[in-house]
């Protein structure tokens, strides 16, 4: 008895002691060379796995940011400006400072302002109703309402707000890792920046129908009437194929578009008082008589000397004026 | 004879052929029609005409846009007043052509005398050549060019020509009602298309619930003298009008995956397109009119009809003749109830394909979604021996390998898991999307290749 357990531990000892051998050179002999960099950007990563950045998880872009050496093709946004600065650290570069973004719902027809013309019975997914016809609505761009966008958000960012019809950013939440955007087969969702202490405009609407046909679908269409084009200061805004467009980058927040916008369609977010629209629109009036004015007295100067005004002055004032 | 069915899968929806009696009445022209460039499988019609001229009916107004594409041709006599999008059944914006209806005039060259011409000219490439000049599309509801299926690939050659006249979708009898009406021409149509194929026999499938359509089939093809044509009673289940189900109820044998019926020696065409071949052929007349159903549970049977109508003439204007759409209707659709379009815009123009409008009460609204219970019944009713329940959930888990593996792109949409759902879940929508995806993956692959 006494035997068998002795002879039972010898053989044991003697066994693990060579597997642990055998073990040890195989892990020497064929040891995986990996950067300890990977590693320890993967930690300093947020760890959620979107996808957010264009790589497959949170250790696949430490990996190519350790192979790039350096972070111009990588982005997390998820964590932001201040996780890429660590990121940095680590691998000793430069990482470009890029504006917080925000996913933003360009879609503002509510259920007041878009009748529905139809009702949909088939699966619920945006998708699905995308392919199959062209919405319950006049309005052949608008959100379907089906929520893709709150099923693929990871961070639960997004809910559908069940008065409007409409998805809704919880800002707070909205790492700006795109998902949503992709999940929309309408394209409404569009990644913009946060602004200066949260603050943007943004147009409401991508309906490219003519004026009449957009206005008809929906009351708070962006019918391209061009108004907030030709307020705008800054050449923020484009109209291209019915519909406006803001420039992020160059939108020095002024409100006036929103004022002026005849539907609605655009959106003022983050503002710490709500827009005055009489007083901008007073604003903005006073300075295009004034423009006029100045302009008409350009022109009395001009036919009061007759030869020597040279033109270019000229058409760089109404340029500014206008 | 034993009645022919497909072997695997299928449903018994409940008939409701409640216009089957209403002979073919002629609708009247209305003051514009408008005609899509998009009424055939394949690519866009381009418009040849500009706004502002003056057309004839049966006036070439589009020609194909690519090899796989179709002629299309006024149905009125008027003036072009417009050429952009519009919107279709679907609301989506379509290429339109709109003409202003002036008198009715025809273009040189058409016969529309009634007399029969059964005289089948002996030129194959002249009959494919009018085929194909006269814009014939199948009518059986995937509208695909007739005179490309009609011209087998070197090498394949068919053995059987089998016409469907099966209208296997409840409610719709425009297919029964031609196969009474125009028998004869049907017949001479299927036999210029047995000619065309290089004298294959012919069989025209009908199912066990026409039985007049059968005797008057039978009456005519003994009467007219083709041996090599015969009618086959089918059994009364659906979907055996559908394209691979027919060929095995009628030639036993199964189109493989990815494979096309000429492969197991098979050209199917509907009785309709037979009908169109017709005209095309012995009187050079375009493929302008169609015969469309009025017809749902909630019409009264006197307010159902079967009209003889232009295409292009708008789905508005046919409801209006028809007494107007009726209050208790929850849903219109285009096409049978199985298969059929939802009409979201009643303002949408009538194409090629279009076979009926259809009014459904309450009873058939979608009932709310409950979880799976693994009955398998979808499984069951697949006729093409698919399973449903792993094809959705593969679908929503994004797995496109697995979706190809287990042959989505086979689904031809019949609707019958869907129909057979306990749990009322929207299978059918979320396949049609995974054979999407996999067939772009298909094309993909067959693209670099």
């Amino acid at each position: 008895m006494t035997n068998t357990i002795i002879w039972t531990v010898v053989i044991l000892t003697v066994l693990g002691l060579v597997l642990s051998l055998v073990l040890f050179w195989i892990a020497r002999k064929f040891k995986v060379e990996e950067d300890p960099r990977i590693d320890e950007i993967e930690k300093t990563l947020p760890g959620a796995n979107c996808g957010g950045c264009g790589f497959a998880g949170c250790r696949a872009f430490a990996d190519a940011a350790v192979k790039a050496g350096n972070l111009d093709a990588n982005y997390c946004p998820v964590g932001g400006a201040e996780v890429m600065k660590k990121v940095a650290v680590i691998l000793g570069c430069e990482v470009k400072e890029t504006a917080p973004m925000v996913a933003v719902v360009r879609c503002n027809g509510t259920c007041d302002a878009r009748p529905r013309i139809n009702t949909y019975q088939g699966a619920q997914s945006c998708k699905v109703k995308a392919a199959l016809y062209g919405g319950d609505t006049g309005c052949l761009f608008g959100c379907l309402g089906c929520g893709d966008c709150v099923a693929a958000c990871q961070f639960g960012a997004l809910s559908m707000d069940p008065v409007t019809g409409l998805p809704v950013v919880d800002e707070s939440k909205c790492t700006a890792c795109g998902k949503c955007v992709a999940a929309c087969p309408k394209r409404i969702i569009e990644l913009r920046a946060k602004g200066p202490r949260g603050m943007r405009e943004f147009v409401s609407c991508i309906n490219k129908d003519k004026g009449p046909a957009a206005k008809k679908a929906c009351s708070s269409a962006c019918i391209g009437c061009g108004i907030c084009e030709k307020t705008c200061q800054h050449g923020a805004i484009t109209v291209a194929d019915n519909v406006a467009y803001i420039d992020f980058a160059k939108c020095k927040l002024c409100r006036e578009c929103e004022a002026l916008c005849p539907t609605g369609a655009i959106h003022g977010v983050g503002f710490p008082k709500p827009l005055d629209k009489e007083a901008v629109k007073k604003r903005v009036a006073d300075r295009k008589a004034k423009a006029a004015e100045a302009a008409k007295a350009a022109e009395a100067a001009k036919a009061a000397e007759p030869v020597a005004v040279p033109v270019q002055p000229e058409v760089k004032k109404e340029e500014n004026n206008g | 004879m034993a009645k022919l069915t497909f072997s695997i899968g299928g449903i018994h929806p409940a008939d409701s052929k409640i216009a089957r009696e209403r002979k073919i009445e002629v609708l009247p022209l209305p003051d514009r029609v408008y005609v899509s460039m998009f009424q055939h499988l394949g690519a866009m019609a381009k418009p040849v005409v500009a706004v502002g001229d003056t057309v004839k009916a049966g006036q070439i107004i589009a020609e194909p846009g690519g090899f796989i594409s179709a002629y299309i041709h006024s149905p009125v006599s008027g003036t072009v007043r417009s050429i952009g999008p519009r919107k279709d059944l679907a609301g989506f914006m379509q290429m339109h052509i709109e003409i202003e209806v002036q008198g009715d005039e025809w273009a040189e060259g058409i016969d529309l005398t009634p007399e029969l011409v059964t005289s089948i000219p002996e030129d194959r490439d002249f009959i494919l050549d009018r085929i194909k000049m006269n814009g014939v599309v199948g009518l059986g509801g995937a509208t695909f060019p007739t005179h490309v299926k009609l011209n087998p690939p070197p090498g394949k050659v068919a053995e059987c020509l089998i016409l469907n006249g099966a209208e296997c979708e409840p409610f719709l009898t425009s297919d029964y009602r031609i196969l009474l009406e125009r028998t004869d021409e049907i017949v001479v149509g299927a036999a210029i298309m047995q000619k065309v194929l290089g004298g294959c026999r012919c069989v025209i499938g009908i199912e066990e619930n026409k039985p007049e359509a059968i005797a008057a089939v039978r009456a005519s093809v003994a009467r007219l003298g083709y041996p090599s044509m015969e009618v086959a009673v089918l059994k009364k289940r659906y979907p055996q009008g559908g394209e691979k189900q027919l060929i095995d109820a009628v030639m036993h044998r199964q189109v493989k995956s990815g494979g096309l019926p000429i492969d197991v020696g098979a050209v199917v065409q509907n009785v309709a397109t037979s009908l169109a071949v017709y005209e095309a052929v012995q009187k050079n007349k375009p493929l302008v009119t169609n015969v469309l159903t009025v017809t749902g549970d909630v019409l009264p049977a006197e307010k159902q009809h079967n009209y003889l109508f232009r295409i292009g003439v708008p789905l508005s204007f046919i409801a209006q003749y028809a007494g107007g759409v009726p209050e208790s209707a929850v849903k219109m659709v285009s096409g049978g109830p199985m298969m059929g379009k939802a009409i979201a815009n009643l303002d949408a123009t009538t194409v090629k394909g279009s076979s009926s409008i259809l009014y459904l009460g309450e009873g058939t609204a979608r009932k709310s979604e409950s979880p799976c219970i693994r009955c398998g019944r979808c499984a069951d009713a697949c006729p093409m021996g698919l399973e449903p329940f792993l094809l959705k959930s593969l679908y929503k888990a994004g797995d496109v390998a697995a979706l190809e593996q287990n042959a989505a792109q086979d689904c031809i949409e019949c609707g019958c898991c869907q129909y057979s759902c306990p749990s009322y879940i929207p299978l059918l929508d979320n396949i049609r999307m995974a054979k999407g995806q996999v067939m772009a993956v298909i094309r993909a692959r067959n693209a670099k290749k």
